[in-house]
C-alpha cells in the first residue's frame, strides 16, 4: 500500500474468509446461506481488487444508534472499478418500526407520507441480499451500514448478518488521518482533513452531489472508491488489504 | 430503477445536443450511462482501440490529439467526444487524455444509435460530415417567415402585357378595365436576350418597358404627348425586375434602392406578374426599409446625422425577425450606401454640377455587401480621363470631405488606413486607377498587397458606374493569369487563422493556450471573407460578395467538392453569431463590437463554431497549397 507507512493505524483484521466460510455452513436462513456460500465463491482476500464485483451500500436511518433507531432507506449501486452501470442501482424506502422524529426528517427528507405506504426490511430482503451476493460490499463510514443492518436481521431473522467491506472513509483516515505525514500536520497544529463523504469526493475532483439520499450517496461512495484506487492503489492491489 | 434520484439527467440536460432531446429520450439515455473515474494524466483513448461508447465529460477535462500529436480539442464539463469514430468504423482516431481528474459518463452505442435515428437534431449535431452547420444554418434560415416568403407569393394576378405598337391610349383602357396601375410592355423578338420569353402561342417575345400610371402624368400629359403616340414613346426602357424566387425583402430593397414602386416579376424570363410597392407593405412593413427610403428625404447633414441613430435599432429588429446574415449585410450595405448617395446629391446641389464624370465607389466590406454595424467608411473616386488636377481636383476634393465628413457624422468613423476619397491617392482619373491595379497584379509582393487587398471589394455607389465597371472588368481578366499576384494575396489571407475552439470561459488557441475573449471577425468572417476573394479572382469572377464568389466557385473545379457548400455554411454561421451578439449588446445598451466572451456562447454554439474554425483552417491550408508561389521565371 502506498500510503499507509510506518505508522499505520493498526487494526485487528478480521479473517473473512474463515468467517463467511463458517457462515455458510452454519447459517439456518437459507437466504442467508446463499448470501455466505455467494461470498465464500466470489471473495478472497487475494483477489486483486480490478476483478472483484463490488456494490455500494448506504443506508439513511432515523438517528445514529442501532439499538434505538430504524433504517428509512437504502441504496444499493452494483459497479466495479472500471464501470458504474447506473441502470443497476436499487433503492426502497422502509417503514421504521418506531416513529420519526422530525430532525431526521429534515435530515434525509423522506417524509412521514413516503414511509407509510413503506414496506417493512423482510419484505425486500430477497431483493436486497440478491443484490449484494457475490459482491464486495463499499460503503463510507462502515459502523452504520454494519450495525444497522446486523441490528435489523437479527430482529427479523434471529441471527447476525455480519460481512466484509471497503470502508472508503477509512480509507481516507489511512491517508489524511493516520500517515506519518497527516500526524506531522497534525502535531503542528494543521487542521485535520475531513473525511465525510462531500470533503473526501473533493480531494479527487468529483463533482458535488445532492447528499442523504440513499441512492445517490452508494453512487458518491463507488465513485470515491474508483478514485481512491486510481490514485493510491492498483487494479491489483489484493482486496484483503482493503477490506474491513 | 432510480435513475432519476441521480442528477445525471438534469445534468445532461443542462448540454447540447441533449438540451433539445425529449423527455422520454432523454430518460432513456441518463438510464443508459455507466461511469467511470480516472485520475489526471491517464491515457483515456488510445489510437484504433475499439470503442463501444460516446464518452460524456461529467467533470473534469480532457484533450484530443492529432496524429502528428498537435493538440485537436480540449473538452470540459459537458462535451461529448468518440461519436465520429463510433459513426466511422467504432476505432478511436484521435487519442484522448485526462488533463484533469475526469469523471466520465459512457452513453452505449446502441443507445447512442438509437438517439441518432429518433432524434434528427440529435443526428446533425453529432455528424460530422460536414453536414452540422448545414443543418444549423438551414434551421435558422427557415425559423423567418417575411425573409423567406418568395416573391410569387405576394402575386395576385397576371401581369397586364401589351404589345409595342398599341396606342398610350389604348393603353390607358386597359389599364382602366383591368384596374391596375401598370402595364408591360413586349414587342416580337427574334434573338435572345435576358428578357426574352416565349408566349402562349410559341411565339418569342421580349419584355422591352414598364409603362406606370406616374409615366401618364410625368412622360404623357406634362410632356403633352398625344394619347394616340405609341405607347413606347412614354414607357421606362431601364427595366427593374425581380425573378419569382427571390424574397419579398430583397424585392423591397430593389424598389428602395431604384427608387421604383412596381417591379416585374419574372419566372426565368416569363413575366408572371408586377409587384407594387403597396403589395409589400400591406405584407409586412419593417424599419429598416423605410430607414432607406427616408435616407433620400433628408436634405442636410444634420438630419442624415439624426436618422442615423435609427440604424442600429432597425438591425436589432432585424436580427430579431430572422434575418439571414445576407439579408442583414445586404440592408446595412444599402443603407451605408444610401447614406454616401445621398450626401453626394447633397454635395451636387452645394457645389455645382461635376466638372468631369465621376464614380464614387465604396471598397471592402460595403463593397462585398456584408458591411457590420460597426463598419467604418472606405471609399475613394474614380474619375474620368479628362479630369485636370489644377482645373478640377478642388471639386472633386471639396466633394469628397463634404461625403466622407457626412458619412462620419452618420456614424461611419473615418478610416484609419486613410482608405477614403479625401486622400489624393485614392482620387484619381481611370488610367490611374487602371495602373495602381496593373501595378499590384503584375509585380506584386505581400506587404504591399497587404494594404492594397481592401481595393479588391469595389463597387460604384453613385456616378458613372462603367467607370468602376471598367476597374472590376480589368481584375477579372488580369487575376487569373497572375500566379504571382495570387500566391501573394494567398499568404496574405493566411496572416490571420482562426482559433483551435473553447474551453470553459476561455477561447483556446492552436497551441494550447488561453485568451479571454475572440474577435470574430478578425478570426473568422474576415479570413473567410479574404480566402474566398482569392479564389474568386483566380477564377475571373467580377462577383463581390462573398456568397456571390462561392456561387462563381461553385462553377469551376477549384474547390473539392462539398467545401464550397461547407465554406458558405461556416461564413453564414460565423456571420450570424457575430451578428446576434451585436443585436444583444445593442438591446443591451451597450456598445457593439466583435469580441465575444465565451461565457455568453452556449455550448452548441460552441460546437458549431469549433466547426466553423475547423473548415476555415482546412480552407487556409488548401489555399497555400495551392497557390504557391512561382520561381523567378514564371514571373517574368
Amino acid at each position: 500500500m502506498k500510503a499507509g507507512g510506518v505508522f499505520r493505524h493498526r487494526e485487528t483484521r478480521p479473517d473473512w474468509d474463515a468467517y463467511l466460510a463458517s457462515r455458510a455452513r452454519e447459517a439456518r436462513d437459507p437466504r442467508l446461506v446463499n448470501f455466505f456460500s455467494a461470498g465464500v465463491e466470489a471473495l478472497s482476500p487475494d483477489t486483486p481488487i480490478g476483478r472483484v464485483p463490488l456494490a455500494a451500500l448506504d443506508l439513511e436511518t432515523t438517528g445514529l444508534d442501532a439499538g434505538r433507531h430504524d433504517i428509512v432507506s437504502i441504496g444499493v449501486m452494483p459497479f466495479t472499478l472500471e464501470r458504474i452501470r447506473v441502470r443497476e442501482g436499487r433503492y426502497w424506502v422502509l417503514s421504521p418500526r418506531r416513529n420519526l422524529s422530525e430532525e431526521s426528517v429534515a435530515f434525509h427528507h423522506i417524509t412521514h407520507s413516503e414511509v407509510a405506504g413503506a414496506p417493512d426490511l423482510s419484505a425486500i430482503l430477497d431483493e436486497l441480499l440478491a443484490c449484494l451476493s457475490g459482491r464486495l460490499v463499499v460503503v463510507h463510514y462502515r459502523r452504520i451500514e454494519r450495525s444497522f443492518l446486523d441490528a435489523a436481521i437479527r430482529e427479523r431473522l434471529g441471527e447476525s448478518l455480519l460481512f466484509p467491506v471497503i470502508d472508503t472513509m477509512s480509507l481516507e483516515a489511512r491517508i489524511h488521518r493516520q500517515s506519518w505525514w497527516a500526524r506531522l500536520r497534525r502535531w503542528l497544529g494543521q487542521p485535520v482533513a475531513s473525511i465525510r463523504l462531500h470533503e473526501s469526493r473533493q480531494r479527487y475532483h468529483l463533482p458535488p452531489y445532492t447528499g442523504h439520499h440513499a441512492l445517490v450517496d452508494a453512487l458518491a461512495t463507488a465513485e470515491l472508491l474508483q478514485a481512491q484506487v486510481a490514485r493510491y492503489h492498483t487494479l491489483e492491489t489484493p482486496v484483503g488489504e482493503l477490506w474491513r | 430503477m432510480n435513475v432519476e434520484q441521480l442528477d445525471i439527467r438534469d445534468h445532461l440536460a443542462q448540454f447540447a445536443p441533449f438540451d433539445s432531446l425529449s423527455d422520454d429520450l432523454l430518460d432513456k439515455v441518463a438510464a443508459s450511462v455507466e461511469i467511470r473515474y480516472f485520475q489526471a494524466g491517464t491515457e483515456l483513448l488510445v489510437k484504433d482501440q475499439p470503442i463501444e461508447a460516446l464518452w460524456y465529460v461529467r467533470s473534469g477535462a480532457v484533450e484530443m490529439y492529432l496524429r502528428n500529436g498537435r493538440l485537436f480539442n480540449r473538452l470540459g464539463e459537458g462535451d461529448i467526444f468518440g461519436y465520429s469514430d463510433l459513426l466511422r468504423n467504432r476505432r478511436v482516431r484521435y487519442p484522448v487524455r485526462a488533463i484533469e481528474d475526469t469523471l466520465i459518463y459512457f452513453i452505449p452505442a446502441e443507445v447512442f444509435e438509437e438517439v441518432c435515428d429518433q432524434d434528427d437534431e440529435f443526428a446533425e449535431f453529432v455528424d460530422t460530415g460536414g453536414q452540422r452547420l448545414k443543418a444549423t444554418v438551414e434551421q435558422q434560415r427557415h425559423d423567418s417567415d417575411m425573409m423567406t416568403t418568395r416573391v410569387r407569393k405576394l402575386l395576385g394576378r397576371p401581369a397586364e402585357m401589351i404589345e409595342a405598337g398599341v396606342t398610350l391610349q389604348e393603353a390607358a383602357q386597359r389599364m382602366r378595365d383591368a384596374n391596375t396601375t401598370c402595364v408591360l410592355v413586349i414587342e416580337p423578338a427574334e434573338k435572345a436576350s435576358p428578357y426574352t420569353f416565349i408566349d402562349r402561342d410559341g411565339h418569342g417575345r421580349r419584355l422591352c418597358g414598364i409603362l406606370t400610371d406616374r409615366d401618364f402624368c410625368t412622360r404623357v400629359l406634362a410632356e403633352g404627348v398625344t394619347p394616340q403616340a405609341p405607347a413606347t414613346d412614354a414607357m421606362s426602357r431601364q427595366l427593374i425586375v425581380v425573378q419569382s424566387d427571390e424574397t419579398v425583402y430583397e424585392a423591397m430593397l430593389s424598389m428602395l434602392r431604384n427608387q421604383v414602386h412596381h417591379l416585374p416579376v419574372l419566372h426565368r424570363r416569363q413575366p408572371i406578374g408586377v409587384l407594387h410597392l403597396s403589395d409589400i407593405v400591406r405584407y409586412e412593413t419593417h424599419s429598416s426599409l423605410f430607414l432607406v427610403n427616408n435616407i433620400f428625404l433628408q436634405n442636410e447633414v444634420g438630419q442624415l446625422a439624426h436618422l442615423s441613430e435609427e440604424v442600429r435599432t432597425a438591425f436589432a429588429r432585424m436580427v430579431a425577425d430572422g434575418a439571414n446574415s445576407e439579408m442583414v449585410g445586404r440592408a446595412l450595405a444599402t443603407v451605408g450606401r444610401s447614406f454616401a448617395h445621398r450626401l453626394i446629391e447633397l454635395a451636387e446641389a452645394r457645389l455645382g454640377p461635376p466638372p468631369v464624370p465621376y464614380c464614387f465607389m465604396v471598397l471592402g466590406s460595403m463593397a462585398r455587401d456584408e458591411p457590420t454595424i460597426t463598419a467604418d467608411q472606405d471609399n475613394a473616386l474614380v474619375l474620368d480621363d479628362r479630369f485636370e488636377p489644377e482645373q478640377h481636383d478642388a471639386y472633386f476634393e471639396a466633394l469628397a470631405k463634404f461625403v466622407s465628413d457626412g458619412l462620419a457624422a452618420c456614424g461611419y468613423p473615418y478610416c484609419k488606413g486613410d482608405v477614403m476619397a479625401t486622400n489624393p491617392r485614392w482620387r484619381q482619373p481611370l488610367q490611374v486607377w487602371k495602373r495602381y491595379f496593373t501595378e499590384w497584379m503584375d509585380a506584386p509582393n505581400p506587404e504591399r498587397l497587404l494594404h492594397s487587398s481592401i481595393f479588391f471589394d469595389l463597387a460604384a455607389v453613385h456616378g458613372e458606374e462603367p467607370l468602376v465597371e471598367a476597374l472590376q472588368d480589368l481584375i477579372a481578366e488580369r487575376a487569373p493569369q497572375r500566379p504571382f499576384f495570387l500566391a501573394a494575396m494567398a499568404r496574405n489571407a493566411l496572416g490571420r487563422t482562426p482559433p483551435l475552439g473553447f474551453f470553459r470561459t476561455f477561447v483556446m488557441e492552436q497551441d494550447g493556450k488561453h485568451r479571454k475573449s475572440i474577435n470574430l471577425k478578425r478570426r473568422g468572417t474576415a479570413p473567410l471573407a479574404d480566402l474566398v476573394r482569392v479564389h474568386a479572382l483566380a477564377c475571373g469572377s467580377k462577383a463581390q460578395n462573398t456568397f456571390a464568389r462561392l456561387d462563381d466557385i461553385a462553377k469551376t473545379r477549384l474547390l473539392a467538392e462539398g467545401v464550397n457548400e461547407r465554406l458558405r455554411y461556416a461564413f453564414e454561421f460565423l456571420s450570424m453569431v457575430r451578428i446576434r451578439h451585436q443585436a444583444h449588446d445593442i438591446e443591451q445598451g451597450e456598445e457593439p463590437d466583435n469580441n465575444i466572451e465565451p461565457e455568453n456562447i452556449d455550448s452548441r454554439e460552441r460546437h458549431h463554431l469549433k466547426d466553423a474554425f475547423e473548415v476555415i483552417s482546412h480552407a487556409q491550408k488548401f489555399l497555400g497549397f495551392r497557390y504557391p508561389m512561382p520561381s523567378k521565371r514564371a514571373r517574368g
